[in-house]
């Protein structure tokens, strides 16, 4: 599956279009991820707990996005979006979307 | 007897926290100088199209993120700043440096998976809320930088430009 968040694939021609595919996934905080950002909220830096999270949350959005668009016979994504909302105290969706596409 | 002795934590908190954030700050400064020098042969631009000048080989999304967090001291003076309004020149730094930091991680994935340039870059920021019953405070704030990531057919790849800059 061919991501991008350009108009187009560089180099390929969209010769298909499937319409919006999307993928998210809500996160809640890990218990011993928060005890320790909470440590280090107070000198302040990077929350590497919440990063690597945040990264993970964000590639399975990913995945359920491109497996939406395989079932549609898309074989790219095009014009790929993100979006992250707080939707509860300490949890977060993140949401991925885009244009599946078949190019050539 | 409890009172007395939260009198005196806060203040030693803030001092603690104050010089304890402040050293990092700089260290991560310093830091991200040195990532940018060892990141600067992968260009990476806001435009949406490919120039018609190169040929590309392969393209692929490329995430960049960090969540970062204010200390404690720069939290209070923000909130104390933030009663009169105005800038509240203690948070400048810190989304600058998560930019930044956010920008170099997604330009190393792209050299990881073997590209040498980056486009339509976009660079998007959210807080997270704290999981605390007040909610006032946030647990960070994160920025997302990503982009699609080129590897130009060799001969295309931009080269330094007479300004210092790349040319096309």
């Amino acid at each position: 599956m061919l991501i991008s968040n350009t108009q187009e694939i560089p180099g390929k021609s969209v010769v298909e279009f499937f319409g919006v595919v999307s993928g998210s996934t809500v996160r809640a905080k890990h218990i011993g991820r928060d005890i320790a950002a909470g440590l280090k909220n107070v000198v302040g830096g990077e929350l590497r707990g919440y990063t690597e999270l945040l990264a993970e949350a964000r590639q399975e959005a990913i995945r359920r996005m491109s497996q939406q668009a395989e079932q549609m016979g898309a074989n790219a994504i095009v014009n790929v979006r993100f979006a992250t909302s707080s939707v509860a105290q300490g949890a977060a969706e993140l949401f991925a979307y885009g244009t599946a596409v078949r190019v050539e | 007897m409890f009172e007395f002795g939260v009198y005196l934590i806060t203040p030693a908190l803030l001092m603690g926290a104050w010089i304890t954030g402040t050293l990092l700050e700089r260290r991560h400064f310093d830091e991200l100088l040195r990532l940018e020098r060892g990141a600067q042969d992968i260009l990476a631009v806001t435009i949406e199209d490919v120039p018609p000048a190169w040929s590309v080989e392969a393209c692929d999304l490329v995430i960049g993120n960090v969540v970062i967090s204010q200390d404690y001291f720069k939290r209070v003076a923000a909130s104390l700043k933030g009663v009169v309004g105005g800038r509240i020149g203690v948070y400048e730094p810190l989304l600058e440096r998560a930019r930044r930091e956010a920008i170099v991680r997604m330009k190393e994935e792209a050299r990881e998976r073997g590209h040498d340039t980056v486009i339509n870059v976009r660079l998007e920021t959210s807080s997270l809320a704290r999981a605390r019953s007040d909610a006032k405070g946030t647990a960070g704030v994160e920025v997302l930088a990503f982009g699609t990531a080129l590897t130009l057919r060799t001969g295309d790849r931009p080269r330094v430009g007479p300004g210092g800059g790349f040319a096309v």
